[in-house]
Parts: structure tokens; sequence; C-alpha cells
């Protein structure tokens, strides 16, 4: 066993704000050169244990600790902050929050600025870094000229400037597409093998860590590690399901199959697994036991787009010839890369933009009369962040506001309010400050205040971005009761598990037009369409083919039916 | 979308100037502007503030904005003049020749209108020094000379860091408000002025909301970084001080005291060609 570069022991810590500890008697020790994955549920304390790995806590969020943290043999709280992040390097979660500098050179310079490293070390030690995650093309761009996966290159960059000892990422996956995301994974596994490096990675996206190797996974739920062993181990145990973590889907589908999962089979990641022929039958024949999903019904149409041209101001065309129809009571994804033109979409819908060419039909009737609030009678459209929309300190005043900008009597205010309030589950919170509610309540307060105005569709821009599966499951699950409700629902997402357990069609977008209007499961099977829209194959077409089934899409199309008829009825 | 700083990269002299040297230049030079009236050099100054456009390698039609806002304000403000004072040109130069009378109060003076000549030259000497300023300032080389002329880097860098973030904040200023206006919040200009702030504030609370958010994620990725570690600090982007920045700031500081001398030769602010 080499060096140990961290470690915990009975460590525990409670916030000064809080009644109760948020971490209990943490014992864990990373070695040099090892890469550990961090899952667990949201509020269970993982991300509390990277504000103690990092420095944060103790010197910028007060509370008291037990037990020790050390850091290469010293106590953390006898370092300081900026002695420790000589140590641990951390990219942070929002990849466009923690950009610093004008420039992507100036971003990568920061710390070493802040070390006064003087010319020419400094402008040399920016090119090398930048060389190692391949942005060095890129020196002289702003921030709002990069991609996603760039921003999280100079990010990476800027932490490997320092030559730390071990990285420290914290929900790498949060805002990235799946294939950029993929190519993340791939990235710090590449740094990882070419630093030498510990990697310590804080992510409940089990499946998406392990598509490259992982010495092991330490699982957190209630402020305690319940298990620190390796992915395979950990995967043939029941644990995951048990604490609130979505289990990689080729897994979940050969339990389905009554496949017992055991650490020899290395079943970490898809490629690697081994299934013997007897197992590989049990899949096959849970496979044609599942009766074939039924056609959905076509619906009449409610808003139709045809041959919609939009381009900005600056010249950039968004939007190039796009149609499609959304029919009544639907559950519909939009999905596809940044830039592709999905939020312009829902813009020119809700009359933020207006098309210079193209038909916008709702029931029929012509849309460009009518002006933005006319529209939001009809289509509702939900941010991406609730802090963006609340404006009100009381839930109730916020969830009215619609109403009173529309001159609505106050005692008819009072019903629908309190109807809205109630299919929202928040109608024990009525008079509730927003402020008191949880993320993932604000984003209901959000939906609350649109739906009071009864709208016929409602759009929501990336509803579960940044969530963990809890919150993920409870806001879709929420949604998928609007839907039965009669109301169509219309997502924006790069999520590809929201596509396949959620919706009924995806229309897949790409420079300005739509590549695919299928069932999820047709579209995340078809190669060419996951390469143009960033996305990634689900792993449950690559189990069917290892298992020797021909219909690979009938497959993933017969287990988001078995899930949602039996296993979440 | 607008830049306050609107820095256009290109190679010249000027652009290779430190942003102090070019801020000191700035200041002295309009200093200098304002304090004289003398005619003879406020000829003599706009001359040379264009002729520094022209060496800069910045068009007019690059700060077209800028410069259209400007002279917009000019014209303004000699309006103003002539319609509070019509006589000011009279009681400063303290003769009187009377071109056109068109009321008893409004009769049009030389004076009066030799005044409004000076008024526009000033404008005429800022304007260019002004905009050539923050067209050819990168804004990081701005924080870091600044920080070289002994201001704290703390402070120097929340510049930058405040040009960073505009653009940002703009763009959800935009999409808050839009997604405000579906809810029915009336941003247009029929609805009466009560109503209007109320409506503001459906915008600027959200926004303020969420900016807390990044204020929190900036300043731990700052710390995380080692900001505020050291009494200094370096900058990738700061230049060292060379002869055409001292000679820009002494040549500067020179006009000044020239224009100090002027007034002080004259007997007062004005030069005066009537007497």
């Amino acid at each position: 066993m080499s060096e140990p570069i961290l470690a915990f022991e009975h460590f525990g810590f409670q916030y000064d704000a809080q009644a109760s500890p948020t971490l209990y008697d943490i014992n864990l020790t990373v070695s040099r050169g090892e890469k550990i994955l961090i899952a667990g549920p949201s509020g269970c304390g993982k991300s509390t244990l990277a504000h103690c790995i990092n420095g944060l806590i103790p010197f910028s969020y007060p509370g008291e600790a037990t037990g020790s943290v050390t850091i290469k043999g010293r106590e953390t709280k006898k370092m300081g902050l900026f002695e420790i992040s000589r140590s641990v390097g951390t990219v942070l979660q929002d990849s466009d929050g923690q950009f610093i500098g004008l420039t992507v050179a100036e971003d990568i310079a920061f710390a070493l600025e802040n070390d006064a490293i003087g010319e020419p070390d400094l402008h040399q030690r920016v090119l090398k870094a930048a060389r190692a995650v391949n942005i060095q093309d890129f020196l002289k761009h702003a921030p709002g000229e990069l991609s996603g996966g760039q921003k999280q290159r100079v990010a990476l960059a800027g932490v490997m400037v320092e030559d730390v000892d071990l990285l420290l990422f914290d929900e790498p996956l949060a805002n990235l597409d799946p294939a950029t995301g993929k190519q993340a994974i791939e990235l710090i596994d590449q740094l990882h093998r070419e630093t030498g490096a510990a990697v310590v990675i804080i992510e409940h996206r089990l499946e998406d860590v392990l598509y490259r190797h992982v010495d092991r996974v330490v699982l957190m739920s209630s402020g305690r590690i319940i298990t620190d062993c390796s992915p395979d181990e950990l995967l043939s145990s029941n644990s995951l399901t048990e604490h609130g973590i979505r289990e990689p889907l080729y897994i979940t589908a050969l339990k389905y199959a009554g496949v017992e999962i055991t650490p020899e089979m290395q079943p970490w990641n898809i490629d690697t697994i081994q299934l013997s022929q007897d197992e590989k039958n049990r899949v096959q024949q849970w496979f044609n036991a599942q009766p074939a999903p039924s056609e959905d019904t076509e619906n009449p149409v409610l808003l139709e787009a045809g041959d919609i041209h939009f381009a900005y101001r600056n010249g950039r065309k968004a939007l190039k010839g796009l149609g499609c129809q959304i029919r009544q009571g639907e559950f519909l994804a939009i999905a596809g890369t940044n830039g592709a033109g999905k939020s312009t979409f829902a813009k020119v819908i809700c009359g933020f933009e207006r098309p210079q060419q193209g038909k916008l039909l709702f029931r029929g009737q012509d849309l460009s009369e009518f002006s933005i609030k006319e529209r939001a009678d009809h289509i509702g459209y939900v941010m991406q962040n609730p802090n963006q929309m609340i404006s009100k300190v009381m839930i109730f005043d916020e969830v009215a506001l619609g109403l009173r900008t529309r001159g609505v009597e106050e005692s008819m205010i009072r019903e629908r309010v309190e109807e809205a309030l109630k299919i929202c589950g928040l109608w024990p919170f009525r008079n509730w400050p927003v402020s008191a509610l949880s993320y993932g309540q604000k984003k209901r307060v959000t939906i609350a205040s649109i739906l009071v105005l009864k709208p016929e569709i409602i759009l929501l821009d990336e509803p579960t971005a940044g969530q963990d599966y809890r919150h993920y499951t409870e806001i879709m699950d929420f949604l998928t009761q609007l839907n039965h409700l009669g109301i169509t629902v219309v997502v924006i997402t790069h999520d590809m598990h929201l596509m396949l357990e959620y919706s009924h069609r995806s229309l897949v977008f790409s420079e300005g037009n739509i590549i695919a209007d299928a069932d999820a499961a047709t579209v995340l099977t078809d190669q060419q369409v996951i390469q143009a829209a960033n996305l990634k194959e689900t792993s449950l077409y690559q189990l069917a083919e290892k298992c020797g089934i021909q219909d690979g899409t009938g497959f993933v199309r017969r287990f988001i039916n078995y899930e949602r008829e039996c296993i979440r009825p | 979308m607008i830049n306050i700083f609107n820095y256009i990269d290109r190679e010249s002299p000027i652009h290779r100037m430190t942003g102090a040297a070019k801020l000191v230049a700035l200041i002295f030079l309009t200093l200098a502007a304002m304090i004289t009236y003398d005619t003879r050099m406020l000829v003599v100054m706009p001359l040379f503030s264009i002729g520094l456009f022209a060496v800069s390698r910045i068009r007019f039609q690059d700060v077209s904005f800028l410069l259209t806002f400007t002279l917009i304000f000019m014209v303004l403000n000699n309006i103003l003049v002539f319609v509070f004072a019509p006589q000011h040109g009279v009681s400063i130069y303290g003769t009187r020749h009377v071109l056109l009378v068109l009321t008893s109060r409004y009769t049009i003076t030389a004076e009066q209108l030799f005044y409004h000549l000076n008024l526009i030259l000033k404008y005429l000497c800022t304007i260019p020094v002004v905009l050539l300023f923050v067209s050819t300032t990168n804004p990081s080389e701005f924080a870091a000379s600044l920080n070289r002329i002994g201001i704290k880097y703390s402070i120097a860098y929340s510049v930058a860091l405040a040009l960073r973030y505009i653009p940002d904040i703009q763009k959800e200023y935009h999409e808050i408000s839009q997604a405000q206006q579906a809810r029915g919040i009336e941003m247009s200009k029929k609805e009466n002025l009560v109503h209007r702030l109320k409506s503001a504030s459906a915008i600027l609370i959200p926004l303020i909301m969420s900016s807390m958010d990044r204020i929190e994620t900036i300043s731990n990725a700052m710390e995380l970084r080692g900001f505020g570690k050291n009494k200094k600090r370096t900058w990738y982007m700061g230049r060292k001080f060379r002869i055409s920045d001292i000679l820009a700031m002494v040549f500067s500081v020179a006009v000044f005291l020239f224009a100090l001398y002027l007034n002080y030769r004259n007997g007062s602010r004005f030069w005066n060609p009537f007497m």
C-alpha cells in the first residue's frame, strides 16, 4: 500500500447553523494514485465531505468537527485553506460559475498569479496545462464562446497548473450532455494516468462514471459511509437501490431477468461483464416473455410548427426550416446539443422571439397574432433554475402573481391558487415563505405558478439539471401525474434516462433542424442520431447485443414498458 | 450585446501602451481641456486627438455607438446652455456684438456663438481620447496596471471580475424578463410609473437571488485557487512600463501644466478676441 494522501479518522462534522451533525464517524483513506468515486443521494453529506477535503470546511463554512482529517499526514485545520489548495485541486460542479478570468488563458493562470509566479514561467506553465487538456487553441477566447465541455477542460487546467496531489471533482457531469460527459470521464482518466495524482469524484451518476475504471466506490447515506469497496462488489449487492442511487441500466435488466450478479462477472462496465450461456438465455427468455408495448393512439394535434426560420440579430441562424407537431396529452422530450436550437424553439413558441419565416398554429389558430401574455394562457414556460422566476416572499403570492396581473377576482384567485398548490403537493406549505423551501419544492412553486394559468401545454427547460436520482424521480413523477391530468408536457433535456423512462416521443434537434422524431428507444439506439446530437447509446442496447437479441430497440422498449407497468405503476 | 469597455483588439502603438499610462494621460488631457477656454489651445488639441485615432487604427465606425451618444449629448448641452443662459458669452467677454434678434432675451450675439464654439471644441478634445481609452485597453491588462500604480489588487481585480460577469448578467436579465412577461408582467411604457416599478421588482428580485448564488460559487472558486494568499500577485496580462508609457504620461502632464500657464497669462480661463 502506497503512502496515503488523504485520511479521515472517526471524523464528524456539524454546521453551526444546523441542529444535528451532517457527517458521522467517517473513516476513509485515499492513497497516492488511487481513483475513488463517492456516491450517495442528495443530503447524504457528500458535498460536505468534499468541503472537508478541500478546506472550505473549516475555513469558509464554520462548524464543529470531531476526529481528524489529514492531508499527507498533516491536520487540515492546522494548514490553512491556501496551503491545502496547493495539495488539493477542486473542480466545482458549475463550470460556468467557477470561470474567473476574462479569457481561457487568464483563468488557467489564476492560481499561478495568486502564487506571484513571474514571467516567463507564468506563460509557459499556462501553455503546458492548456496542452494537457487540449484547449491550447482557445487561449484568447472568452467563457461565453466555449461549450460546456470546453469550460470544464479550462477548469481542469486551472487546477492542474499547480501540480496538486489530489484532484477533487464535485459532480463533474451535472451540466454536461451525455457525449461530453463521456469525454470528461475519459479526460479525467487520462490525467489520472499521466499525472499520478489521486482522484476523488463525487457524483451520483454511477453508470456514467464507471465508463472508465475506478478503484473503489464509497457509498454514503445520511452522513455515514455505508460501503467502501470495489465497483464489482458494490454492483453485486443491493446497496445502491436501497440508498436511492440509480444502478447501471444493464444491471437492473439482468436482475429483472433473474440473473444473479457476482463480483467474478466483472459487472462494473458493460464491456467487461462476463455472462455465461445460461445467463444469456435467461435474458432472452425474459425478453420473449414481455408483451410488445402497444402503439400509442394518435391524439389530435395541439401545436403545429412549419418551416420555422429564425436568426438572431448577430446573424446566427438558430432554426432552419424546422417543423413538428405536438399532440394533445403527449409527454414529449426535446434533445440535442447546446446551440442546436432547442431553447430558441421554446422561445419562438412562447413568443419571446419572432421567427422571420414559418407558421405556428395552436389548435389550428395562427399564433403570430397572440402576444406573449396571451400565449402564456395556453403554453406555460418554466425556466431551468427556480430562483430565476421567484419574485415574491410568500408562496401564495408567488403562485397568484400571474392571475393578479390578469386582473382575476380575488376570490377566484384564491380558489385557483389553492387548487394548483394541492396538485403540486404544496398545500401544507401554503402560508410559508418561499425561502424556507428546498430546491425541488421551489421548482414545484414555479410549476404551480404556471399551472394556475391553466395552460394546455407546459414547457420545461432542463427540469432535472443538477438533481440527484431521488429529486429527479420526484420531479418526473410529478410531471407524469400532471400529464395524466391531461396536460401536455414538453421537456427540453440532456438526460437520456428521462427520455427513456418518461417521454412518449423524442424530438432530436441538430443545427436548427429536427433529425429524429421517434420514441426514445428508437432514438437512443440509432448510431447516426446519437452522434449528431451528442447522445450516448444506452447500455441496454449493448446488453441485448451481448445476449444475442436481434431486436435491440425492442429490448429497450420492453424494458421501459416493464418498468412503467410493473415497477412504478 | 453592448459591451461597456468595448475593447477592440488591434495591433498599434496605442494598444501596446499600458492601461495605467493611458488612464493617467486620459485624466490629465481631460483636465487640461476642462480648465481652459483658450481657443487657440482648444483648436490644436482635437487635431492631436484625431491624430491619435489614426495611429490607433480604430475606425470611427468601430465606436459609432458611443460616438453618436456623446455627440447627441454635446448638442443637448449646447441647446440647454443657450436656453438658460443666452447672454452668458456677453457677461464673459464683456462686449456685445448683436448678430440677430429673435426676442429681447434670445438675442444672438457673436460672444455667445464664440462661447458655444469653445464648448464644442472642449468636447472634441475629450471625446476622442475617452473613446480611444475604452477601445484600446484590455480590461484585464487595465486591472493589472491599476495594481501596478498602487491600487490594492483585490480592488483592481474586482474591475476585471465585474467585466467578466456583465454579459452573463445581461443575458440572465433578458431571460428572466421574458419569462415574467409570460406571466403577465408588463414592462411597456403604457403602464404608469408605480406599476412599472412593481414590474421591475419582479425581474430584479430573481436576478439578485440568482446573482447571490453566483457570488457564492465564484468566491469559493477564487479562494480554492488561492486568491488573497499573498500580499502581491502577478498578472498574466500585465505589462511592464516602457519608454512610450512614461513619455505619454509626461506629455499629458505637460499639456495640463501648459493649460494652467495659459490661464495665468490670460488672467482668466477665457481667451478674449473681442477686447
